[in-house]
């Protein structure tokens, strides 16, 4: 049996809490980490709001979830670590969705609850598991004092205390039905923790609780919500990409003039124009007859903004330049060791490279949505979202309202990838919740708007070059890249404590290479054009520009790419990832002439999963076609709480990074992008994505790590290094593009000659 | 003026009569007007599946399908395909944990469904030829052809 899922649609946290009786534990979390167990039905109505936990009488266990399902497995795998802890029977487990409040920020995402960056696991890891012990040595005290025994004569079966010396048992929901919160009792510290040997679930799969409504039409979606007497909206868009980010910005720069909308209003079943900053809504009772609304405005748009000068050829080119400008100093903040100027100064050889990434894009099947209620002073938003706490801050800032007025209420998410930290939408569900006050009232975007008003991935250049001593060793590596800033858009007080280097951007750039002097730089541009978070953002195009080069180096050095990267590398986890992969997929073996192997490895950074992969490729030379056959991966992901949901996504994100490598490319001119829906915005169909095979690989280390997007980063190099190796052609530039192999090998070809 | 006009259609066994512009699609007809919305919205261009449902038994993308064409007809949507997801395909589908963000997975559903109607023992080949319309961002592909697969064995 699996749990049941609830989510915040059909059981809001008032309800939660208004179960009668039962046990309902928040937590606080001190200063030094470790948390005190408050009783989140006595305690004031502020605080109660955080109970993680709630035990009914019947032994239903239910457990907040304060992170976003997206398709990670998140509702199943955070629970779990409470379950586990609580060594609750997983088949009385309820999950229930958090509404907003500080009890359930993250600490390792700005501290906020939102989710990005691979850090559900990485945040909730020890607090959740905390969680649970610290409720399960609540319901053992409470056993003992009723049995009149010491608490350390009890322990616990799934769903029960039992005193071992007498046999006696206690059912969590029979405890439940007496309880009281024991303040006396100290707060559980890591030490305190079942040890890996004894876990229960973490590590064994269980099936995902929200997979039974994914298969009968019952899962809600932000798109799926009703709500009596709802309206719809469509919103006419600008030419130009427009996606404001709404606490910082407002998009007016593209925005109408003036609108002309009396052809719109006699449309049955419009109800109202809205003109808003960034494009003009139509509200209506249903969505289509907003559509045909939409159709029928006439809008005058504001001319002349930054980003309607943009063309993504030109800005390449000049982005280009600024890379490969040494005169132009960029922003150098982390990850630098040594002298790199001295380094490349005592070079005997220098070798170099500029590589470039287009634009892309999330293509979230659900498109962005939201739903807003305001009434009573209050503001009810319901949303697909990877941001509740910023969410929730948008619909204050667009009413006015305080914090405790406004609810956000977090549906499942047809697809995130960082598309969905954005709060475009949040802000439209809001506005247009004011503007009919007292009704609810649902807009939706349109395929059209999801991709010619996205958050694109940046289109970044980067240089790199590597100092080469006498002695033979890389002496010195030195990456400069340029392209616009993501934090600048949408996290700014991230950029100002970073001092202008944009470290979302350049992820991905530091490498745990053992050379001594590094030198990385960030060169701002500002180009108007919305730039956001992707899946693996920054680690996408920089670990392509860092690995292809990588290769490039052994190739002037002479050295096997595996070989030279097992020299450059000093952690064993790093080395052991590399040589699993290489024996996955036989390194060694001789391929077919008209194929090869190419590899590249990504350490992760802070998702603390190291990660291999090698690709094998041919080509057709006439059409300039790069096939990947297959791609091996090795992972080290530290502890993968359910193995199978790394499994997913890992293979999601061979498929991304695949799609990224070869084919998916935004192309703006004149600010407008060019694509608009899947004929032309291609992304992988089941007949061509490669064969893929995983390993797991325990190196026996326990540390939380994030492996929502580490699969993603060593497609492309491992994609180029092998078609280099195949063909003597470098490609320095993604999407590789048949046209672009063509042109490749042509003048490769020439150049041999 | 009225610009709304009256269809009947039989959905998921029950006559139903709804009102809508000529040119709505049935999506939005379903969505809205019947409150079924496990039938998805992805591109309103017929090219990623999210909407399929069945027209008098077939896979059809409901996104293109104007109400004013549809007088009549008999229309499956994935709250129809079976009372209780014992639907083989809805079994399988379980089975092999297909469903990640799970948006697309009730046109792969009932486009998997309506392949095993007209080919109960498809080879692998002939799952994907069938199945490759469908769009999956999450890129689950592997595991909806292997619960394809199973549900033809143990349909």
């Amino acid at each position: 049996m699996t749990p049941n899922v609830h989510d915040g649609l059909k059981i809001d946290r008032r309800r939660f809490l208004g179960y009668s009786g039962g046990l309902a534990l928040g937590f606080v979390v001190l200063p030094n980490g470790l948390l005190r167990v408050i009783d989140a039905q006595a305690a004031t109505a502020g605080t109660s709001l955080n109970a993680w936990v709630h035990i009914a009488t019947d032994g239903t266990t239910s457990i907040m979830l304060p992170s976003s399902e997206m398709g990670q497995g998140i509702m199943t795998s955070l629970p779990l670590l409470v379950a586990e802890e609580l060594d609750a029977d997983w088949s009385r487990v309820k999950v229930v969705q958090a509404g907003v409040n500080p009890a359930f920020n993250n600490p390792v995402h700005f501290n906020i609850q939102g989710i990005g960056g691979s850090r559900s696991i990485r945040g909730y890891w020890l607090p959740m598991r905390l969680a649970g012990a610290n409720a399960r040595y609540q319901l053992m005290a409470n056993a003992a004092e009723r049995w009149g025994v010491p608490v350390e004569e009890c322990g616990t079966t799934p769903g029960k205390v039992v005193h071992r010396a007498s046999g006696r048992e206690l059912s969590y929901g029979e405890i439940a039905a007496f309880a009281k919160v024991r303040s006396d009792l100290l707060p559980l510290a890591e030490k305190d923790l079942a040890p890996r040997a004894q876990w229960r679930l973490i590590g064994k799969d269980v099936p995902r609780v929200e997979v039974p409504s994914k298969v009968n039409g019952t899962a809600t979606f932000g798109i799926d919500v009703q709500l009596p007497g709802m309206l719809y909206a469509s919103i006419l868009r600008p030419p130009v990409a427009t996606c404001p980010f709404p606490l910082y910005n407002t998009g007016a720069e593209n925005g109408p003039v003036s609108v002309e909308d009396s052809e719109a209003l006699k449309i049955e079943g419009v109800v109202k124009v809205v003109k808003l900053d960034h494009g003009v809504a139509v509200i209506g009772s249903d969505y289509w007859a907003t559509v045909k609304g939409k159709r029928a405005l006439k809008v005058e748009w504001r001319k002349g903004s930054v980003g309607s000068r943009y063309n993504t050829e030109a800005k390449l080119a000049e982005f280009g330049r600024a890379a490969s400008d040494l005169s132009q100093q960029g922003r150098r903040l982390l990850w630098n060791t040594g002298n790199a100027e001295d380094a490349f100064k005592g070079a005997s050889k220098v070798v170099s490279a500029l590589y470039l990434n287009d634009h892309v894009h999330h293509a979230c099947m659900e498109p962005f949505n939201g739903t807003g209620w305001l009434r009573n002073g209050e503001l009810d938003l319901w949303l697909p979202t990877q941001g509740q706490t910023w969410s929730r801050d948008v619909g204050m800032k667009l009413t006015g309202l305080p914090a405790e007025k406004v609810r956000v209420h977090t549906t499942l998410l047809g697809g995130g990838f960082g598309a969905k930290v954005e709060l475009v939408y949040a802000g439209e569900a809001a506005a247009l919740a004011k503007a009919v006050e007292g009704t609810p009232v649902k807009v939706i975007w349109s395929r059209e708007d999801d991709i010619r008003h996205g958050a694109y991935r940046p289109a970044t250049a980067q240089f790199l070059r590597a100092a080469i001593a006498p002695d033979g060793r890389v002496s010195g590596w030195h990456h400069r890249l340029a392209g616009d800033s993501v934090a600048q858009r949408s996290r700014s007080f991230v950029m100002e404590r970073l001092k202008g280097f944009d470290a979302v951007v350049i992820v991905g750039a530091s490498t745990p290479y053992a050379i001594p002097n590094k030198l990385h730089e960030y060169l701002h541009q500002d180009s108007g054009i919305p730039v956001g978070y992707w899946n693996a953002v920054g680690n996408g195009y920089t670990t392509f520009a860092v690995e292809s080069f990588v290769d490039e180096v052994a190739a002037a050095l002479g050295k096997d790419p595996l070989a030279l990267r097992l020299e450059l590398l000093t952690d064993a986890r790093n080395k052991g990832i590399l040589e699993a992969v290489a024996r996955m997929a036989e390194w060694e073996r001789k391929r077919p002439a008209d194929r090869a192997l190419g590899l590249a490895f990504s350490h992760g950074g802070e998702w603390n999963a190291p990660t291999a992969e090698i690709a094998e490729v041919s080509v057709d030379r006439a059409t300039g076609a790069i096939k990947v056959h297959k791609v091996w991966v090795a992972i080290d992901p530290a502890v993968a709480v359910q193995p199978g949901h790394l499994r997913q996504q890992i293979e999601t994100g061979v498929v991304w990074g695949w799609s990224a490598a070869l084919r998916e490319r935004i192309t703006i001119r004149d600010g407008e992008v060019q694509q608009s829906n899947f004929h032309d915005y291609l992304v992988p169909r089941m007949h061509e994505i490669p064969d893929i095979e995983i390993r797991i690989v325990e190196s026996g280390v326990v540390q939380p790590s994030g492996a929502g997007q580490i699969g993603v980063p060593p497609v492309a190099p491992a994609i180029a290094n092998a078609v280099a190796r195949l063909t003597g052609v470098r490609l320095r530039a993604i999407p590789m593009l048949p046209e672009r192999v063509k042109v490749a090998l042509a003048e490769g070809a020439s150049r041999v000659a | 003026m009225a610009q709304m006009i009256s269809v009947s259609l039989t959905v998921n066994g029950k006559p139903q009569t709804v009102k809508a512009h000529p040119d709505t699609p049935l999506l939005w007809v379903l969505r809205e007007n019947l409150k079924l919305t496990g039938t998805k919205f992805g591109c309103g261009m017929s090219l990623c599946g999210a909407c399929t449902v069945h027209i008098d038994g077939k896979p059809a993308f409901s996104c293109i399908q104007q109400i004013q064409y549809l007088e009549g007809k008999r229309v499956t949507t994935i709250e129809g395909l079976s009372p209780d997801s014992s639907h083989p395909v809805q079994k399988a589908w379980i089975a092999e944990q297909v469903p990640q963000c799970g948006y697309c997975q009730s046109g792969q559903i009932m486009r998997a469904a309506g392949l095993l109607s007209e080919n109960p023992r498809p080879t692998r080949d002939e799952i994907v030829e069938y199945m490759k319309f469908h769009i999956c961002r999450c890129g689950a592909y592997r595991r909806i052809v292997a619960a394809v697969e199973r549900a033809a064995q143990e349909g």
